[in-house]
């Protein structure tokens, strides 16, 4: 196969890029600095389109797909930021809010949440359907982190990172839809689980979901930039 | 026939509340309450949620005085962690508490009372408020607005929000005080200290001219708590909780945050949200008492402050043993904004204030902790049960307004009986009746907090007073 072949020119948003076959619609936004917005993707773990945030237009289909796992093809034209995707992506964001009980003024990750930017920047100005308010549990069991179930998003990124970096897959997902929860081993207590203590978890979960135990207030800012050149520095192993 | 006078909202309060009077036939005042109508839920919604995050979400109980909360519900967690907090980060307290109180004491002397004393109780209604104080008297209420700034904007400094800063955690505080934020502190005291001399002055000018109102707002005999030190001087963050009786002697003292729930319960009336905070001892509602600015200059020998202890010994002169009228509270809270910043002064002097240690940490080491402080309204107690991982299992907070409860409910009642004569009343009595209970400046938002347990009766009545239907959830 010629280096040719592999070069397909595609449109996004009127404005014409070459990308590698195979690479992610999302990829060759980003390395042409078209903005996508995000939330279980992280730069480092394999992707699985759970939060529906990059939902992109093709040209020629009137289905929306998530430019996280979209490849890209040859002379497609791709919109990102369209009023149908705008209304789904704030349609998206208040259903994740009105799901759980995200309370920001009092979470440990207020002001460093992705969920709360990403609010802010689609314009989420208030939640118009009913909160769910479920009585979920905290769980404080492990020495140095706290889950609060409360805060959790179901984007699966403490799962991945877990499995894929750490290889110690002690969280996985339990029940279905509505009724899902992240959980550690075979839904035992984080602190009796098999976890090995790394921390990465904490680090990737976008939201105050995941947290390290001294932290109070609005005082966790996450560093999830250490995957990607773990994946470097391993591969260049 | 009998007539129910309803005053709702009370107004120029922190919360919702209301008033009722109950005129008999003849139109003499059978009886008056003042009801907090609104329900929070902080006790009950906390459980279940690490402890260290109780300060965070407690302060959220009320935006004015957050800190008080975030001080005894830190020290709550820290009776739970069994830590000692760094020496720096108890003087970093004790000025964001003082700070505090000065803020809210200003709001509640300028902006609430203010227009009553000022501009008189039978201002026109529509004018009877900060701004028409600051169109009469452009000098106080500008005093008023900077004094209710210098205490924000040490709070601001500090903990880096005005409003329910996240700086004060279990253990201490995040961060230590620099030079640049002592310096910029240090240089807006004296304008604070010009603006309480000019409201001192102003008071004492026109305090004569109320002893009519001096005479019924809430003035009767009554015991008296709060926090002293062990040499008798006044304390807002530490020390322990004296109890004296109206003739002054100590009923008991020494009383800390963990012997608290031994010392004081917790009664329940049907027409109020709030509870009834009393000694235990004597019972309810023999053991009632009062708190706050009132009770402080009465139990307090001393400031400890120069300027403070002379207008403490002035204050002391209003009667022979404790000041007994509620209407003297607002004289008590000039003194002790005076004493804050004092004090605030005192703590930026001291050498060690920028020392970079100030925080301890440690995990769960007690199941149960409480913990105690002076809110600009009076004592506040938050006291915690934990399981071994530090889940909050159970809550209960004792907030001035609850202890103040039984007193301004009997100075409604007095001040009623006293003007309302012959089922006759105006606005400007009414607003006496409702003065009252802004002389003790309640929050009835940190009041409020129980969930739950709140018996409630309603009770339907015919025009002569009889009870036709009765219905009580309990």
């Amino acid at each position: 196969m010629s280096v040719e072949a592999d070069v397909k020119t595609l449109i996004i948003d009127e404005q014409e890029v070459s990308a590698r076959a195979g690479q992610t619609i999302l990829q060759v936004a980003r390395e042409n600095d078209i903005y996508i917005p995000t939330l279980c993707h992280l730069d480092g773990l394999s992707d699985v389109g759970a939060c529906r945030l990059c939902l992109i237009e093709i040209k020629g289909g009137n289905k929306l797909v998530p430019a996280c796992v979209a490849t890209v093809q040859e002379g497609m034209e791709v919109s990102t930021d369209t009023e149908r995707l705008r209304k789904h992506r704030r349609t998206i964001l208040e259903l994740l809010f009105a799901e759980r009980n995200h309370i920001c003024s009092v979470c440990v990750s207020n002001g460093h949440c992705e969920l709360q930017t990403l609010a802010q920047e689609q314009g989420v100005t208030h939640v118009r359907f009913p909160y769910r308010n479920p009585n979920l549990p905290v769980d404080a069991s492990h020495e140095r982190f706290t889950a609060d179930h409360n805060r959790c998003i179901l984007c699966t990124r403490c799962v991945r990172v877990c499995a894929e970096i750490e290889g110690a897959h002690v969280w996985d997902v339990m029940g279905r839809g509505i009724n899902s929860m992240i959980i550690t081993d075979l839904h035992e207590d984080w602190g009796a689980s098999s976890c090995t203590r790394c921390g990465k978890c904490v680090q990737v979960c976008p939201t105050g979901a995941l947290f390290d135990k001294s932290k109070i207030g609005s005082d966790h800012p996450k560093y999830p930039d250490f995957l990607p050149y773990l994946n470097l520095m391993r591969e260049a192993q | 026939m009998s007539q129910t006078i309803t005053i709702d909202p009370v107004t120029r309060l922190e919360g919702h509340g209301k008033i009722t009077i109950q005129l008999n036939g003849q139109g003499e005042v059978e009886d008056a309450h003042f009801h907090v109508t609104q329900v929070r839920g902080f006790e009950k919604f906390s459980e279940g949620r690490p402890y260290y995050e109780m300060p965070g979400l407690m302060a959220r109980i009320c935006g004015i005085c957050p800190v008080s909360h975030l001080i005894a519900s830190a020290k709550a967690c820290e009776a739970i962690m069994s830590v000692r907090i760094p020496p720096t980060a108890a003087l970093l307290r004790r000025m964001l508490n003082l700070a505090q109180m000065v803020q809210s004491h200003a709001l509640s002397f300028f902006y609430l009372a203010s227009p009553d004393l000022l501009l008189g109780m039978e201002f026109d209604p529509k004018l009877r408020n900060i701004l028409g104080v600051a169109a009469a008297k452009p000098e106080l209420g500008r005093a008023g607005v900077a004094l209710r700034r210098f205490g924000q904007h040490i709070i601001e400094l500090l903990g880096s929000k005005r409003v329910h800063p996240g700086w004060v955690v279990p253990g201490g505080v995040t961060e230590p005080l620099s030079g640049a934020k002592r310096d910029e502190i240090l240089t807006i005291l004296p304008e604070a200290y010009a603006n309480i001399g000019l409201a001192l002055a102003a008071y004492k000018q026109i305090a004569d001219r109320f002893q009519p109102e001096i005479d019924v707002f809430a003035n009767f005999p009554s015991n008296f708590m709060a926090l002293v030190n062990e040499d008798g001087s006044i304390e807002f963050n530490t020390g322990a909780l004296r109890l004296i009786d109206a003739q002054g002697a100590i009923i008991e003292d020494g009383i800390t945050a963990s012997q608290y729930a031994e010392a004081i319960g917790e009664a329940v009336e049907p027409y109020s949200y709030t509870k009834f905070a009393y000694y235990k001892p004597l019972g309810y509602p023999q053991g009632s008492y009062r708190v706050g600015p009132l009770a402080r200059l009465n139990i307090a020998k001393s400031m400890g402050t120069p300027r403070a202890e002379k207008e403490l010994v002035e204050f002391k002169q209003l009667a022979s043993g404790p000041v007994l009228s509620s209407f003297h509270y607002h004289h008590a809270r000039l003194v002790e904004i005076l004493y804050g910043i004092e004090k605030i002064e005192d703590i930026l002097n001291d050498p060690g204030i920028l020392d970079k240690q100030v925080r301890a940490t440690a995990g769960v080491n007690r199941l149960e902790g409480a913990g105690q402080a002076e809110a600009p309204r009076g004592v506040l107690h938050h006291h915690y049960k934990v399981d071994e991982n530090g889940k909050m299992l159970w809550a209960n907070l004792v907030i001035a307004t609850g202890q103040n409860n039984k007193a301004m409910n009997q100075g409604v009642l007095q001040a009623a009986r006293h003007y309302v004569k012959d089922g006759k009343f105006t606005e400007g009595i009414l607003n006496r009746v409702e003065a009252v209970v802004r002389a003790f400046d309640p929050c009835l938002s940190c009041s409020s907090h129980a969930f739950g347990q709140m018996p409630l009766a309603i009770s339907l009545l015919s025009s002569n007073g009889d009870v036709i239907d009765r219905v009580v959830r309990s």
